[in-house]
């Protein structure tokens, strides 16, 4: 494992770290701002004793991803907004038959075929779940080179722990960023070996896997028998409160602001840059980044309601603020500002919308 | 804060400015800098412009993208146009003289105004011109010791390319020693 810092893209760091996290195979099929993932992994995996498959689409990728998944086979997959609309179907019936799987979506502009700049429009698409059903990704949303690849380990555990599908929201800043990291597994990492022993339990291993009398598994979404889905669901929602404990987030300075801005991802990490001149200014504002989507990390950001204006920068037409209205359950004022998708923002680009919220203009 | 610099670097495509940016982040890291680069390009990649975005500092960055530059590389007249209005106050522009008019140039702003083709040409090379212009913004801004970006290029120039490095590494010091 290389420990000295290496100038790499975060979708080079999200390929690195699929590797070192043990992952096996990878199904995708290309599209742009995320292709260096499939091509790195197409080198990396082969020659690590995995394998690479150019699905025929996305929606043959996601169906791959069930089969590895049921098998207790680390396995991911990656695409950008549209293709991952396609995958939906398959993420829903991942959800409904405790299937795990990562997936990664390096959003793209949208509605429709958009453009391939950054945007955070997929944001309800990934946290209210996408495909249809009682359906619930776990969400991570990285903001630098090193967390790419930090995540990516998380998301396997994660997925292997809960048999349910991760999803790495990024976008076209994300992947296309080039800064340094450093390949040293995260603390607390799990290894390749015990990811594996997580699908114990529940993978599917072939005839006689488990001595003679084993009984057979069968991994499934359809329950048709009566009250027999409802028992499903239970199962389901239990699991997702279970999650909740999953809940991250990054806090900086906000024992003294009066104003906390709320942003995830690439817009996160610019708000900071804002947030740090206008400190130096002398105005009370401090960051809360969530690092999970879903599980939203409510609770903490609740703490902070006392007091204190929230304000959600995103880039999109108003997604997250939902869910921070929510968290906050009306203790305190949520203003919001959406930069479109579509463009390329510097930090000077949120400092009115801050400054306003601040009181300021 | 005086440890941050950031400079947007812009050209036509394949005169070489994400080369430029990737030796200049790369050496920042050697140098032990945080930094970050960032490309912009996409259905204008070929022939049209492309630029991308670097930033040096001590502390981790955040914004990896700079809309009010402390300094610009421009090495086409497109470029000064796009981004000489966004230059900040106090900063720097190096600016391409074998391909930019000077009437164009913002008298109010500093110019480091350099024939960066006529100077790789006479390196036996106009493809250098990129090199120059980067030796040229290392004076300007003292943002890091030639030498590291020099020793840096083995890293970012491909083994294919590999015999060019000295010459390379010649522009960016015909572009530093510039006056």
């Amino acid at each position: 494992m290389k420990k000295e810092r290496v100038l790499m893209k975060g979708n080079e760091a999200v390929a690195y770290g699929a590797l070192d996290a043990g992952c096996l195979c990878y199904f995708g099929y290309p599209i742009t701002p995320q292709n260096e993932i499939p091509e790195m992994l197409s080198a990396l995996l082969p020659d690590a004793g995995g394998h690479f498959v150019q699905a025929e689409s996305e929606v043959g990728a996601i169906n791959m991803l069930i089969g590895a998944g049921a098998c207790g086979v680390a396995a991911m997959v990656s695409s950008s907004s549209c293709g991952i609309s396609l995958m939906q179907e398959g993420l829903s019936f991942m959800a409904g038959s405790h299937i795990p799987g990562v997936v990664v979506n390096m959003t793209r502009g949208g509605p429709g075929l958009g453009d391939i700049s950054p945007s955070q429009g997929d944001y309800f698409q990934a946290v209210k779940g996408g495909g249809h059903g009682d359906h619930r990704n776990l969400v991570l949303a990285p903001s630098t080179v090193q967390e790419c690849y930090d995540f990516m380990f998380r998301a396997f555990a994660l997925a292997f722990t809960y048999a349910n599908p991760v999803m790495i929201l990024g976008d076209a800043v994300v992947g296309q960023i080039k800064e340094p990291a450093r390949r040293i597994p995260p603390k607390g990492a799990l290894s390749p070996g015990k990811l594996r022993l997580l699908s114990r339990g529940w993978r599917i291993e072939g005839f006689g896997a488990r001595g003679k009398n084993g009984q057979p598994r069968l991994l499934k979404s359809v329950y048709l028998a009566e009250g027999a889905l409802a028992e499903r669901n239970r199962i389901l929602i239990q699991k997702y409160a279970d999650m909740r404990k999953e809940a991250r987030c990054e806090i900086e300075d906000t024992d003294d602001a009066e104003l906390v801005v709320v942003a995830f991802g690439s817009i996160g990490r610019i708000a900071r840059s804002v947030i740090r001149e206008l400190r130096a200014g002398g105005r009370r504002i401090g960051l809360f980044r969530p690092l999970t989507l879903y599980p939203f990390p409510d609770a903490a950001l609740r703490e902070l309601a006392p007091g204190r204006r929230f304000l959600v920068l995103e880039q999109n037409a108003g997604q997250m603020v939902e869910d921070v209205r929510l968290a906050l359950e009306g203790r305190a004022r949520v203003f919001w500002h959406g930069v479109m998708p579509g463009l390329f923002i510097g930090a000077n680009e949120l400092e009115a919308p801050i400054l306003a919220a601040f009181g300021e203009n | 804060m005086p440890e941050y610099k950031d400079v947007i670097m812009a050209g036509f495509g394949g005169q070489g400015v994400l080369l430029i940016g990737n030796l200049l982040a790369q050496a920042g890291m050697e140098y032990g800098l945080e930094v970050s680069f960032i490309p912009v390009y996409g259905v204008e990649m070929r022939g049209g412009t492309a630029n991308c975005t670097v930033v040096l500092d001590t502390r981790p960055i955040g914004s990896p993208l700079v809309y009010r530059p402390l300094s610009t590389i421009v090495l086409n007249e497109p470029s000064l146009t796009k981004f000489q209005p966004r230059l900040r106050e106090g900063g720097v522009q190096i600016v391409n003289a074998s391909l930019i008019d000077k009437s164009l140039l913002d008298a109010s702003l500093s110019s480091v105004y350099l024939p960066a083709n006529g100077m790789a040409q006479k390196l036996g090379n106009s493809k250098l011109a990129n090199m120059v212009a980067l030796g040229a913004w290392l004076r300007a801004t003292g943002a890091l010791p030639l030498k590291v970006v020099q020793k840096a290029l083995k890293h970012v120039v491909s083994v294919h390319y590999a015999r060019l490095i000295s010459a390379n590494s010649a522009a960016l010091e015909a572009g530093y020693n510039f006056s």
